[in-house]
């Protein structure tokens, strides 16, 4: 059952002006329920007007965003309700920060959607939980909190809203590589137990391929591959094409097939890898 | 969306006015505006209305523009053009309970309504055809002699030019703001004014919060590279008073001696 499904998405900025721009043609594709789901691309390849568009934030110049089979644009005057559903985490969504404590910011969200006070009350603890903020953080001015903690805030506040789908654009930009594994656990492990549709959209080829299940790959305002994680990344040479990286592992798998080593070059992790290599070894 | 507002009203061209120094363009255009407030003649109106329109044509830009300026200023121009009427002194023409008709308030009216419509449309020329850091550079210079009395020009260039640079940063930013709070559910297009005016806080708290950073940010980098306003610097674009800057001036000064021989030989209309 698919949640949320672009049909012939295409965006042009700035329509009408000397500027106009298209910055996605005809993009199509859905995602499933539960899933977890990298979308990968160059600088200006039209991720970020992807993202906006499936939150309501932009509408489209031709094309439909269905969410559980139905329009987004049908009614615009409810495109709240669908971004309550498909909650988006911007980049360095700490700017965003604007309450007197931690607590009050992360209420916004769901106070926005009309819940009753205990209930936005409950969210809020859960969601500071699942993003690892520390009790004794919630009650401090978000202005006081670390790069990372801010980070973290900003994300909870997405996440206390419990939207189906939750799309999160590069959440580990500018963090020290500590930070940017421990926030990606958290999500991974926040996704197992809420069992929602992720979208998360990185740079880092390593992250993607640890904890994604399928991967779309936008090129020049198309998406240009959607598969299987292994698959997608089983096709190194395409992705250079388009100015994309393969993870690491997978390079150097490759390049050992290449010289004559009959290994699995679809491997995507370094455990995978060194079993990979020694297995290939031992049969020899 | 925020994005959409124009920024100043300057129109990219190269036309003759385009092209003249900024500096020359300030003093002209002042000195124009206080010789069409000299006009006290039929002919010398027509003189300096015909003026006004040759400046309008040699900055190739249409003349509806302009007129769209005018816009803006109509009520004023309706207003004063209507008290004038009211207002002459002489045998009225015709009398309305209190209201009297002069022949000397008709033509004050329409003296008064064609120089504040020439006077607004040959402003209009200054910022249409000439991009804001060339104002803020002729600012500058025009303003040395104030350092004499200790007033730190330098500083106060910088802070304009600073201040230009700064506002389609901050319109960008402020669109992002938006967006990311509209994703949490803020609601900036319904409610009445006083909600609106509170959905606004989300918004300009994080806008104030990044503002500051930019500036610290900023002030570090200008330190970083030893700023000091007082040092003798030099410029990229260079002003120069050229072949145009002194085809315009004489061409004004024929304008002015013709309003100045119309002010002595021939009898004012008032």
């Amino acid at each position: 059952m698919s949640v949320i499904k672009a049909e012939g998405v295409t965006f042009v900025y700035g329509q009408g002006t000397p500027f106009q721009k298209t910055a996605l043609d005809d993009v199509s594709f859905e995602m499933r329920e539960g899933e977890f789901v990298g979308l990968i691309g160059h600088t200006g390849s039209g991720k970020s007007t992807l993202v906006q568009l499936l939150n309501g934030l932009l509408r489209p110049t031709k094309g439909k965003i269905l969410i559980d089979g139905n329009d987004i644009w049908q009614n615009p005057k409810k495109i709240r309700q669908v971004r309550f559903k498909v909650g988006l985490v911007f980049q360095y969504p700490e700017y965003q920060l604007f309450e007197e404590t931690v607590a009050k910011d992360i209420a916004f969200g769901p106070k926005n959607m009309g819940l009753p006070e205990d209930e936005v009350e409950k969210r809020v603890q859960k969601a500071a939980r699942f993003v690892g903020l520390r009790e004794e953080l919630m009650e401090a001015s978000p202005f006081e909190l670390s790069g990372g903690e801010k980070r973290r805030a900003a994300i909870a506040g997405v996440i206390a809203m419990d939207p189906d789908v939750l799309i999160l654009d590069e959440p580990t930009a500018g963090l020290d590589p500590l930070g940017r594994d421990a926030l990606l656990d958290q999500i991974v492990s926040y996704h197992k137990v809420r069992r929602n549709t992720v979208l998360l959209v990185s740079h880092t080829m390593e992250d993607i391929a640890r904890i994604a299940d399928r991967i779309i790959v936008m090129s020049k305002g198309k998406n240009v591959l959607f598969d299987d994680t292994r698959k997608v990344f089983s096709q190194g040479e395409e992705l250079e094409k388009i100015g994309l990286q393969v993870p690491q592992i997978t390079k150097i798998m490759m390049m050992l097939r290449k010289n004559g080593f009959p290994v699995d070059s679809s491997v995507l992790s370094v455990e995978q890898g060194f079993q990979e290599i020694i297995s290939c070894l031992s049969s020899d | 969306m925020v994005r959409d507002i124009t920024l100043g009203q300057y129109l990219p061209g190269s036309s003759f006015v385009h092209r003249m120094d900024a500096r020359s363009k300030i003093l002209l255009l002042t000195a124009s505006v206080v010789f069409i407030f000299l006009c006290f003649h039929f002919a010398s109106l027509l003189i300096m209305t015909g003026f006004t329109f040759l400046v309008l044509l040699g900055t190739r830009i249409s003349l509806m523009k302009y007129l769209k300026s005018l816009r803006g200023v109509l009520l004023v121009i309706v207003v004063t053009g209507l008290f004038q009427i009211f207002y002459g002194s002489g045998e009225p023409l015709f009398e309305w309970y209190f209201l009297k008709v002069t022949m000397n308030g008709l033509v004050s009216a329409a003296f008064i309504v064609v120089r504040i419509s020439i006077l607004m449309m040959i402003s209009a020329t200054l910022t249409y055809t000439t991009s804001p850091t060339d104002l803020t550079d002729a600012l500058e210079w025009l303003m040395k002699p104030l350092k004499l009395v200790r007033v730190p020009v330098n500083d106060i260039a910088m802070m304009m030019t600073i201040a230009l640079r700064f506002i389609p940063v901050l319109l960008e930013e402020t669109d992002k703001i938006m967006n990311a709070q509209k994703a949490r559910g803020a609601d900036m297009e319904s409610g009445n004014l006083f909600k609106r005016i509170k959905a606004l806080v989300p918004v300009l708290i994080p806008l104030f919060v990044s503002a500051f950073r930019r500036a610290g940010d900023l002030a570090t980098a200008m330190e970083c590279r030893c700023y000091d306003s007082g040092a003798v610097r030099t410029r990229m674009k260079v002003m120069r008073f050229g072949w145009r800057d002194l085809c315009a001036l004489l061409i004004c000064l024929t304008v002015y001696a013709a309003v100045l021989c119309c002010g002595r030989w021939l009898p004012s209309v008032f």
